[in-house]
């Protein structure tokens, strides 16, 4: 899923600091599971809103509602009556997908984003979220144990570990695992190292990945 | 401002805190009226929202009592509820607002003396903080 953060409070304060009537809205796809925008954030950063705005004493009006996703045009339309009420911002709580659908569909309305989004992974456990794909557009981890090099190796090698991976740990923090580390050790433990190991990658063609430009996909068999 | 009077929510695990409520009354031991107490069925119930909501309805401060920690009847309720405190507390501390409006505390269901303690503590201490930043708008 997309893992994405809450902006700072300050931030955001920012954002509708001359406002007198925002909506806040979540989504119910990525960011309700990594708990950054679902009904529940939504509502905290609402209340939060407004109290800080009866703090300074200014009047602010904050209504929230969250979308079954916000990367679907069809559920965007949903918002239609609530847009019709006039309010001085939008604050999208999706990734950063969100906002812009938001903002083409209801050109006229000012759509901040309340998250930074952050990459695709997975939750290690409660509370814990890692990098596992960069959507490079041409996926190889069969050949690494399952393991990504390209999301989880800092300098996305494709023929080994660099100089800089010492006690299984990157250079770059104690707290990154060398992917190739672990390749290389789970490869061995599962005598897999002459077999599915050997073959040299070749140079990997990027034009796949966000070297291509922007991406899309279409699916004719879909498409009406 | 010596008059004022503090509106205090304290959200009160069944299994402690609003036990020691229970006993704290049957003692006869007096508490400050400033005091309003909310049920909950253990601490891990807490919301985030249970205090910001809290706030939002003009309370001065919020506290949230449960357990002492390893006796949690669901384990780790009073632990997670304490993570959710410092969450939040920090939350206010961005806000610009003193964090020491929403505290955690512990007890266990036999210790009515400490409920009364812990009412007074909260109850001064909010007293000296004054009333709460996000109503002064309204008191303006």
């Amino acid at each position: 899923m997309i893992i994405a953060e809450r902006k700072p409070f300050e931030e955001l304060k920012g954002f509708v600091a001359d406002k007198k009537k925002v909506l806040v809205v979540g989504c119910r796809g990525c960011v309700t599971v990594c708990n950054a925008g679902g009904t529940k954030e939504v509502g905290i950063l609402a209340s939060e809103l407004r109290l800080d705005a009866g703090k300074d004493g200014r009047e602010l009006t904050v209504d929230e509602h969250t979308l079954e996703r916000q990367c679907d045009p069809e559920y965007i339309e949903e918002l239609v009556e609530m847009v019709g009420k006039n309010y001085d911002a939008i604050l999208s709580m999706a990734c950063s997908v969100g906002p812009q659908f938001i903002s083409t569909r209801y050109p006229d309305q000012t759509v901040y984003p309340s998250l930074n989004t952050l990459f695709m992974g997975g939750a290690l456990q409660h509370g814990i979220w890692a990098e596992r794909c960069q959507g490079c557009g041409n996926c190889v981890i069969h050949n690494f144990g399952g393991m990504c090099p390209v999301a989880r190796c800092a300098k996305s090698l494709q023929n080994g570990p660099c100089g800089g991976s010492a006690n299984g740990v990157c250079e770059i923090s104690k707290e990154v695992d060398c992917i190739w580390h672990l390749i290389a050790t789970k490869m061995m433990e599962t005598g897999k190292v002459e077999t599915d190991f050997a073959p040299v990658q070749p140079i990997k063609d990027w034009s796949t990945s966000r070297d291509g430009g922007p991406r899309k996909v279409v699916r004719e068999d879909l498409v009406k | 401002m010596s008059d004022f009077e503090p509106k205090i929510i304290a959200f009160c695990c069944q299994y402690c805190a609003y036990s020691a409520a229970d006993m704290a009354g049957s003692m006869r031991l007096q508490y400050p009226t400033n005091v309003e107490i909310v049920l909950i069925p253990c601490t891990g119930r807490f919301d985030m929202l249970f205090a910001l909501k809290a706030f939002e309805g003009g309370a001065d401060g919020v506290y949230v009592a449960g357990c002492l920690e390893g006796t949690c009847h669901f384990l780790d309720g009073n632990i997670r509820a304490k993570k959710r405190v410092n969450y939040l507390r920090n939350e206010l501390k961005n806000m610009g607002v003193e964090e020491e409006r929403l505290r955690m505390y512990n007890l266990s269901a036999s210790q009515g003396p400490r409920f009364m303690e812990i009412a007074y503590e909260f109850t001064d201490l909010i007293k000296q903080l004054g009333p709460s930043p996000f109503k002064k708008k309204d008191a303006a």
